[in-house]
């Protein structure tokens, strides 16, 4: 991937204001692949009894990952929107502790992406949630 | 013997919305997304007002999918608790005034959720519908579809499986 495109990517997740509310960084992007980290907040909480992290973040999370992986395939011209996403949920993310999704481009048309990720907390050998989807390839916008 | 005279209309009503209010505002993340709930009986839209920080693409500018997905969500599983509590509330087992004191029922878990993005969601106040198509001992299937301006034009929709709480929690 050039370093263009890399820039384009890194500048794209700044410049998504949901991504941004949800305090979102990016941690690595390459030919095809993303990982994104957020931080554990307590305004995210799904489960007051527990503190256990809303399954909405983790989507917007899985989303965003997913999105970026699409954008930085080398086949991708840059922009993409989301046609389908389906997130499985394995575990509660444990209170406390930021969660990491990594997503992968395991496949590409002229029109559409096919995106797998997964997200962990502190412990990566059991995952909290995994994620397919489907996107759009489309021009830079 | 003669039938119980009806309560008062504003006493239900008071009841019945108390208890929505604890089960929702109760969730810090709803409460971050700015969600709220209109009731109409036991029916529920939900109501996600336009906001700034929603945005996913600026340059058009569209809803996040994420948020979207979250929108989705928060209605399956409070749409879900609700008919849960509805039955609850109504047959007299559940007192709603220890919802509004704290004691909340545990929430159904996501087991898995699907959403299927029909179009762009527009810079604009989005809302959404949940139907339990299934609702077992301990699993539940939701369907959930949401909207903007037109009804007839939904701009996602979302199904998903649901572990339900154990009833003697």
């Amino acid at each position: 991937m050039s370093a263009d495109k890399t820039k384009i990517a890194e500048q794209f997740i700044g410049a998504i204001p949901h991504s941004r509310a949800l305090g979102m960084e990016l941690t690595q992007i390459g030919a095809g692949t993303a990982e994104i980290v957020m931080a554990y907040d307590e305004r995210f909480v799904g489960d007051p009894e527990t503190g256990v992290i809303h399954g909405g973040a983790v989507s917007a999370l899985m989303d965003t990952c997913c999105g970026a992986a699409a954008m930085s395939h080398p086949a991708s011209p840059g922009a993409t929107a989301t046609i389908d996403l389906r997130i499985d949920y394995m575990r509660p993310a444990t209170p406390g502790q930021k969660i990491r999704a990594q997503a992968e481009c395991y496949h590409i048309t002229r029109s559409v992406a096919f995106v797998r990720a997964r997200a962990m907390d502190d412990d990566e050998t059991r995952p909290v949630a995994t994620a397919t989807g489907a996107f759009t390839v489309e021009a830079k916008s | 013997m003669s039938r119980a005279r009806p309560e008062p209309v504003q006493v239900v009503k008071q009841r019945r919305d108390a208890a929505l209010n604890a089960l929702v505002n109760g969730v810090p993340y709803i409460r971050f997304l700015g969600i709220v709930f209109d009731r109409r009986g036991d029916e529920l839209t939900a109501v996600m007002p336009f906001e700034e920080r929603l945005v996913g693409n600026p340059n058009l500018p569209a809803l996040h999918g994420g948020a979207t997905a979250a929108f989705l969500e928060v209605t399956a599983i409070i749409g879900l608790s609700w008919s849960m509590l509805w039955e609850r509330i109504e047959d007299n087992s559940l007192d709603p005034e220890k919802l509004v004191a704290g004691q909340l029922p545990r929430l159904p878990k996501t087991i898995d959720f699907t959403v299927d993005y029909l179009r762009s969601g527009l810079p604009r106040d989005a809302y959404a519908r949940a139907q339990v198509t299934r609702s077992g001992r301990r699993y539940a299937s939701v369907k959930v579809e949401a909207w903007q301006d037109n009804r007839a034009r939904p701009f996602a929709q979302a199904t998903g499986h649901f572990l339900m709480p154990r009833q003697d929690d």
